[in-house]
Order: C-alpha cells, then structure tokens, then sequence
C-alpha cells in the first residue's frame, strides 16, 4: 500500500488551483498530482504513491549515498570472496 | 528504472552483508514496519543471507491487514444496498470479512469498483450524480493525504453523493504500543521510508529518546534495507540509540508540508482498532466535523458491528512480530491467497503473503503439501 515508485516528470499542466504531470515510469506514462510537490520541474524525478507525487528525489543526495555504496561494492569485489 | 536498479545492485548487496558479518558480535532482532519492505526481504532473500546473529520480524505495516473486520464487515453491507457503488483499492477485495468479502459481494450483484488512485474514486462519484459512492478509504500517513484531497475536492465541489469509509492507522502509536509489550523481543526498528517522506522524522526522535532504542528510516529496495540493518546494527553493537535517515534520496527531516496540512485540514487523530492487534489510543485518522457530509459512518448510520477472527488464524502474533507465518499450522494448507483465513494472507503486504510467494518451497516443512 505505502508503495511509491520513482518517475520522470515529463510535462507540466495547471489545471485551475490543481498541479498535474505526465510522468514516465520505465515505459509507462501516467497522469500524476503536484500538489504536494508543486517545486518539481521538467525533467525531476518524484516518487508516486496512488497517483501522487510525494516527493521530488534529491538527486545530489541519492548520487553521493550511491556513490559511497558503489565504492563500497567495488572494495569487495577486490576482496576474497566471503562465503555468500 | 533509475533510482531502483542500482539499488537493487548484488555487488552492492554482497558488500553490505560483509559489512554486516564483520561488525556483528552479538545478536540482535530486528523489526521493519513496512509491508513493502517485508516483501523485499522475502523477495531477495535477504533474510538468508544475513549472519544468523541478525533476526528480522515484520511488524504491522500492512494497511488492508490492519484495517479492522468490522470496517470490511461495513464496506461489504453498504456494497449491497441499492444504490451504492464501493470503490476500494485492489487489494481490500479478497480480504475476509467475518463472513464473506467484497469480490463475492461483487460476485452477488453489488457495484464495487477498484480505483488505482482516490481521484478515480470522486471521478466515478462525478460521473454518477444519482448514486451514493463510497470510497472505502483505507492506508498509513502515505496514503492519508491522497484520500485527504479526495475529500477536499468532493466538498469544494459540492459532490454531495461521495462520501469516505475510513479506517487509517498511524505509525508511532503502534511502535509505542508494540515497545510497551512485556513480551516485546524487538531491540532495532527500520522506519517505513515513504510514512517518513509525508510526516518527517520528528515522531521518531520521540521513540528513540522513550524507549532509548535505534530508529533508522529506510527505503524499499534491497540495498536499502541491508544499508539500514549495517546502520542499526553499528548503534547497537556501540550501544547506541539514535534516530538516522538511510532514506535521504526521499525523505527530509521535516516531511512534505503540503502534504500534511491537507491531512490536518480533512482529518483528526482518533482511537483506531487494528485488526489483530487491539485498540491502540490515538493511532489513527477520521474526518472532521466539517466533512460530516462525506463520512460514510455518519451518513449511513452504520450500526457498529463486532465480528470474530477465525481460532486457527495467528495473525494477531504475526503482526505483532512475534510469530513467524510459518509457525501458524494452517499457512499453505487451509490459508492461500485464495483461500485466506486472515488479512496478512491477502494484502501484496502481508508477511503471510510474501512468505507464500517468495518462501514457501523452501520453508514449510514435508508433510505439508503446497500447491
């Protein structure tokens, strides 16, 4: 139920007080709320629960946590291999 | 997809286990609230290839299994009278009520429908000006503002045939209420990272400073589970207690504002029943009087209804964290997604579930034959 899925904002329609997107999930496209994320902009990435973004990710901070995780991945790799 | 497949890296996963392996000295329980994030570990297995010092439990982070029988006992009475159409998501359809469930309400001639979004439901309500629609309006904190802004639009647009069946349920109550537990055996929780995303992590610090227990909020995918358990397992092996986001791709430590002053507007802390849990004070959500006119308690007069679970159904202990699905003697042979016995069976979020899916070739033992 508390699922949400990253997606790509696509495009930004103002229909009267209410925010909408179309946004691409892989290789689908759904129509999708800004309200509460009205700062998201062409091109973001928000999370989507029911057919709202609740969240626009933080690219920087998503970058710099993976790229301590890569590193991490990478050190084992080079590592003898632990019984898995 | 970015932002899942690279969370989803094995070299990665492999790395974070050695990590593990190597800090762990003593062992620890572990619980994940979230019913996604029990799915991902059953899913990958993750469980399986932790050191054995490391237990996780799935706590009660399943909406459609805690919403109460009553309130499916409720939907399934007012899916059948005339007049009514019930929109619900998928998920609640199979669920049990005390004696039948919505898909064989459907079965007997009600009008249930499944919207993929609370919007789909005041789109049917606008749609269908001379009947009643109700929404069975169910979720955690993530959902909350969704069906929050359903409401808000059917009242600001005098959608005078939609109403709300709510049963939501909050998460600090029920971590306090299962803390408090004498027979509690949980020493580290993972936060549900999309509640966290909506209200923040303020609530958090509360439970870390009250009960002097590690809190890390973390995300869905494997890695994020594993980067989770190597940061509770680092407090707690230093005999620490504090409150950390793994989540910070989503989360923020003041939440989304938007998104909680909907839910403030539309709704108001309540005592809420939890399927197989009980009573706990002040852990969930109803309409306030101001959206009396879309509460489908108040304007149907549903007379309260009290209902039984079924003896053999362990649920209760399951939620709770402290049965395993496969300690219950009726998983895979009188319970099955399609002959459930209780909530957690059914919901793509029940523990009961992901074990059937991702576990039940490997764990149920011989004389158990499963389909």
């Amino acid at each position: 139920m508390c699922l949400a899925i990253p997606g790509r904002v696509l495009e930004i329609e103002e229909l009267g007080p209410l925010r909408s997107a179309r946004v691409q999930f892989g290789g689908i496209v759904r129509q999708v709320s800004l309200n509460f994320v009205p700062e998201a902009l062409v091109g973001d990435f928000v999370m989507v629960h029911v057919g709202f973004a609740i969240s626009r990710v933080d690219a920087l901070e998503a970058e710099r946590t993976f790229r301590i995780l890569q590193e991490m991945g990478e050190l084992e790799a080079e590592a003898p291999a632990t019984d898995m | 997809m970015k932002y899942l497949d690279e969370y989803r890296d094995h070299r990665i996963a492999r790395a974070l286990v050695a990590e593990i392996t190597s800090c762990v000295k003593h062992s620890w329980v572990l619980m994940e609230i979230c019913g996604g994030q029990t799915h991902t570990i059953m899913r990958y297995g993750l469980s399986d290839v932790l050191p054995r010092e490391v237990e996780l439990v799935h706590g009660p982070g399943c909406p459609v299994c805690v919403t109460p029988l009553e309130t499916v006992d409720k939907a399934i009475a007012l899916a059948l009278r005339p007049g009514v159409i019930l929109v619900s998501y998928g998920d609640m359809l199979r669920v049990p009520g005390s004696r039948s469930d919505l898909l064989r309400a459907k079965a007997q001639g009600a009008d249930v429908r499944i919207a993929y979004s609370p919007t789909g439901a005041v789109k049917i309500a606008r749609a269908n000006p001379d009947r009643q629609v109700v929404f069975l309006a169910i979720g955690f904190e993530t959902t909350a503002p969704a069906n929050a802004m359903a409401a808000w639009q059917a009242k600001h647009e005098g959608l005078s045939n939609f109403s709300m069946l709510v049963s939501h349920v909050l998460v600090p109550p029920a971590i306090r209420a299962l803390l408090g537990t004498p027979n509690n055996r949980v020493q580290g929780f993972i936060a549900p990272g999309h509640v966290c995303t909506v209200m923040g992590c303020s609530e958090y610090e509360g439970l870390v400073r009250d009960f002097g227990m590690p809190i890390v909020v973390g995300g869905f995918e494997p890695v994020d589970i594993l980067e989770s358990v190597l940061m509770l397992i680092r407090q707690l092996e230093a005999g620490e207690a504090k409150l950390e986001n793994q989540y910070v791709r989503s989360v923020s430590p003041q939440g989304n504002g938007r998104a909680r002053e909907i839910v403030a507007e539309v709704f108001e802390t309540a005592d809420q029943k939890w399927r197989g849990i009980g009573r706990i004070p002040m852990s969930g959500l109803r309409l306030r009087g101001e959206y009396a006119a879309h509460d489908a308690d108040r304007i149907f007069a549903l007379s309260e209804i009290t209902a039984d679970e079924p003896a053999e159904c362990i649920s209760a202990q399951v939620l709770r964290g402290l049965k395993k699905p496969t300690d219950c003697a009726a998983f895979c042979v009188r319970c099955t997604p399609e002959n459930p016995l209780g909530a957690p069976m059914v919901s793509s979020e029940g523990a009961c579930a992901a074990y059937y899916h991702y576990r039940r070739h490997s764990v149920v033992s011989q004389e158990k034959s499963c389909p």
